[in-house]
């Protein structure tokens, strides 16, 4: 296979604004009994200050994978086997986080500082035998060295910050004395609390009701609006994506099959795949009781990803012969898509 | 239609199209404390629930984690008691019968008439059951097919849900999400039910699957004339498969109305504040402004959605619910009265139920068509 990372057309090459994070060519292997597992096998996407990128695929695409292998946080015994995770964390200081050992110093004085992060269930996130003070204390004076007094002034403003109710009172309370939004709203304010310029979101509002789950998207771009950092988020829902990002990636059983603005993607998509998510999502607004258009077959479990394109047995446009080693080619201005016949494949309003 | 809300009567429905009629259920579960168990308070998990579905028809019973949702499914199954109230239900053999009131030998009679399908694939479906064992099982224990006759019924049922016949013998170990609650649904349709309670089908699938699955719910309906008491959370799914639509909130339904009146004019703030919280999966609506409550005059312009309203604080305690409109709390239009006096689900418009006081003063913003 040629190597994407080192063509022209690297989609890593192309924001206007200064960039932060530029991903080429990931690899993250899991070598296991039942075989070889490429969880990400080729992504490639870049990141500018101050921007949203979301990564939109279903269970197992290896969206979650990508964002802790930018971390070094890949769960053994997984490895970053290929690939570039430059970090531009001032102007003219480039770091490959890639070649970094995982448990070494200047990952951790990265990690939770400059990129913090936000899983999806914030009850895992938290320790259940302190209180979020605590943590958000602990971290404060770990990576500003400040004395505890002051991080404890500086913790009780970012909960304010985060619109945590009576924040000076509840900061003192333990993770199971607060319901879901206000443990998610305790996430992103330790996330935030070091004023990170990268954060990733891994699935933040999936536990979350649709109510709660509006107050924290719109917290999310109100802080990235104040503090300017850049957001990596990571969703399976269209509908999040198209809320809240500016350039998506669309990843399908470890491979980026597209990547594009985030209007580009929706109005304008050229893989097969993203087009067929697109049609068969319900949407509001719709004449109910209308047929969904669904994806034939399901996805089909990492031990045996299908030889050449992943996609060709659910695919309407396979074609034996020509489906069977589809490159991430440029199909416009800022968009690339891992499909062999993007040309013959129409446009799709 | 007469309102449900005002039937106080304990007498089953008269009309001949309504499959299952729930009037004025109650559910509330002691909180206990100490040795001796004292009670000390009540969860009201359900709290006065009146609603009826057509036979053939999808009601679509939405709400937040808490709501009492699946409280009010679980009693219509029977698997809870509940405090007061009446499930009327149809039976074809029986007639009308009063789910709460009747005897293990009765119940034994209706159980195939009534079945669920689970929401998670994983822990609904035992690992140590063959797929003929799982799906056989209900047609077993209620005497309707044994041996051969079993084995084609199962073989049978499918094929009807899209399976292979062959996988008869299997484990649903290694099987996808998606086949796995395929053949939840072929378990809850062997026994040919008339009412099937499904709980959040398809929100443990996968975005590509959940088109299929939602596709073969309505294909197994028309071709049953399956009745579906359809529990869900999300609402663009909801509207795609119901005809109604009940919204509760903390134990109480705030509003009852046919799926595209209720999603076009929504007539409770709470109904409105859900649909505005939908996020669209079109990026040229995005809605760019942080709405602390909308004003009242917000109407869209031009197809755009208005600034999203975001409901501040969260859900009541359902032991503790508020006094008055248990959503006054959360409510941006809430006045004085809405603090101390409870409204009541009443008719506003024919077959548009809604309980807010302010319902006929408010207008309220739906999704545009």
């Amino acid at each position: 296979m040629s190597a994407p990372a080192a063509s022209v057309s690297q989609p890593s090459a192309l924001n206007p604004q200064p960039v932060l994070l530029e991903v080429k060519d990931l690899r993250v292997h899991f070598p296991l009994d039942e075989g070889l597992v490429r969880a990400v096998d080729g992504v490639s996407y870049s990141l500018a200050r101050g921007r949203t990128l979301g990564i939109v695929g279903e269970s197992g695409c290896g969206k979650s994978v990508t964002a802790q292998a930018v971390l070094r946080i890949t769960p053994k015994p997984g490895q970053v086997v290929g690939g570039e995770i430059l970090f531009h964390q001032r102007p003219g200081e480039t770091l490959d986080l890639a070649q970094l050992p995982p448990d070494g110093r200047r990952i951790r004085a990265i990690r939770g500082k400059e990129i913090a992060y936000i899983s999806q269930e914030p009850m895992a996130a938290l320790s259940p035998v302190h209180t979020i003070g605590h943590m958000i204390v602990e971290r404060i004076q770990l990576h500003l060295g400040l004395d505890k007094a002051a991080a404890r002034d500086h913790a009780v403003d970012t909960l304010a910050r985060v619109g945590m109710p009576r924040p000076s009172q509840l900061i003192d309370r333990y993770p199971h004395q607060l319901s879901g939004g206000q443990r998610q709203r305790a996430v992103i304010a330790m996330a935030l609390s070091c004023r990170p310029s990268l954060l990733i979101a891994d699935e933040p509002t999936t536990a979350l009701d649709v109510t709660t789950e509006a107050q924290i998207l719109e917290l999310m771009k109100e802080l990235q609006r104040d503090f300017g950092m850049a957001i990596q988020f990571i969703t399976h829902n269209l509908g999040v994506i198209a809320e809240m990002a500016d350039e998506v990636v669309v990843m399908y059983l470890g491979k980026e099959v597209e990547y594009a603005p985030v209007d580009e993607l929706f109005f304008n998509p050229k893989h097969p795949y993203t087009r067929a998510l697109l049609r068969s999502i319900p949407r509001l607004g719709r004449k109910s009781r209308e047929r969904l258009e669904s994806i034939r077959g399901t996805v089909p479990d990492p031990y045996s990803i299908p030889r050449g394109c992943a996609f060709h047995p659910r695919c309407p446009f396979y074609k034996p012969g020509v489906c069977d080693d589809p490159q991430l080619v440029q199909v416009g201005e800022r968009h690339w898509a891992r499909c062999a016949r993007t040309d013959e494949i129409g446009v799709v309003a | 239609m007469s309102s449900p809300a005002v039937a106080t009567t304990s007498q089953p429905p008269t009309t001949d199209d309504v499959l299952l009629r729930v009037d004025d259920l109650y559910k509330h579960f002691p909180i206990t404390k100490g040795l001796f168990k004292r009670v000390v308070g009540q969860v009201k998990a359900v709290d006065g629930v009146s609603f009826e579905i057509p036979e053939g028809k999808t009601l679509g019973l939405v709400g937040e984690s808490g709501c009492g949702k699946t409280t009010t499914s679980r009693m219509i199954m029977r698997a809870f008691d509940p405090t007061s109230g009446h499930i009327w239900f149809r039976d074809r053999q029986l007639g009308w019968v009063d789910i709460p009131e009747l005897g293990p030998a009765e119940l034994k009679r209706i159980r195939p008439d009534m079945q669920m399908i689970f929401q998670d694939p994983y822990s609904s479906l035992n690992p140590r059951m063959t797929l003929l064992e799982i799906i056989g099982e209900p047609l077993l224990v209620n005497g309707i097919a044994r041996g051969e006759e079993l084995r084609d019924r199962v073989a049978d049922m499918l094929r009807r849900v899209g399976l292979r016949p062959e996988y008869v013998n299997r484990y649903p170990h290694g099987f996808s999400g998606g086949q796995r609650q395929r053949m939840g649904i072929a378990r809850a349709l062997a026994p040919h039910p008339q009412l099937v309670v499904c709980d959040e089908p398809v929100s443990a699938l996968d975005v590509s699957v959940q088109a299929q699955i939602l596709n073969l719910l309505q294909d197994l309906q028309a071709e049953f004339q399956l009745t579906y008491l359809f529990v869900a959370h999300d609402l663009s799914v909801v509207e795609h498969i119901c005809d109604r639509v009940a919204v509760m909130y903390v134990g109480k339904l705030v509003e009852v109305a046919d799926t595209e009146e209720l999603y076009l004019n929504p007539l409770h703030p709470y109904t409105e504040a859900l649909l505005s919280a939908v996020p669209i999966p079109n990026p040229r609506l995005r809605r760019d402004r942080v709405g602390v409550g909308a004003p009242e005059s917000s109407v869209s312009t031009n197809g755009q959605r208005a600034a999203r309203i975001v409901l501040q604080g969260e859900v009541a305690d359902p032991s503790n619910p508020p006094p008055g409109c248990p959503f006054h709390p959360r409510c941006p239009y809430a006045v004085d009265t809405c603090k101390t006096v409870v409204p009541r689900l009443r008719e506003l418009k024919p077959g548009h139920l809604v309980s807010c006081h302010r319902a006929e003063e408010l207008h309220l913003q739906g999704v545009p068509a």
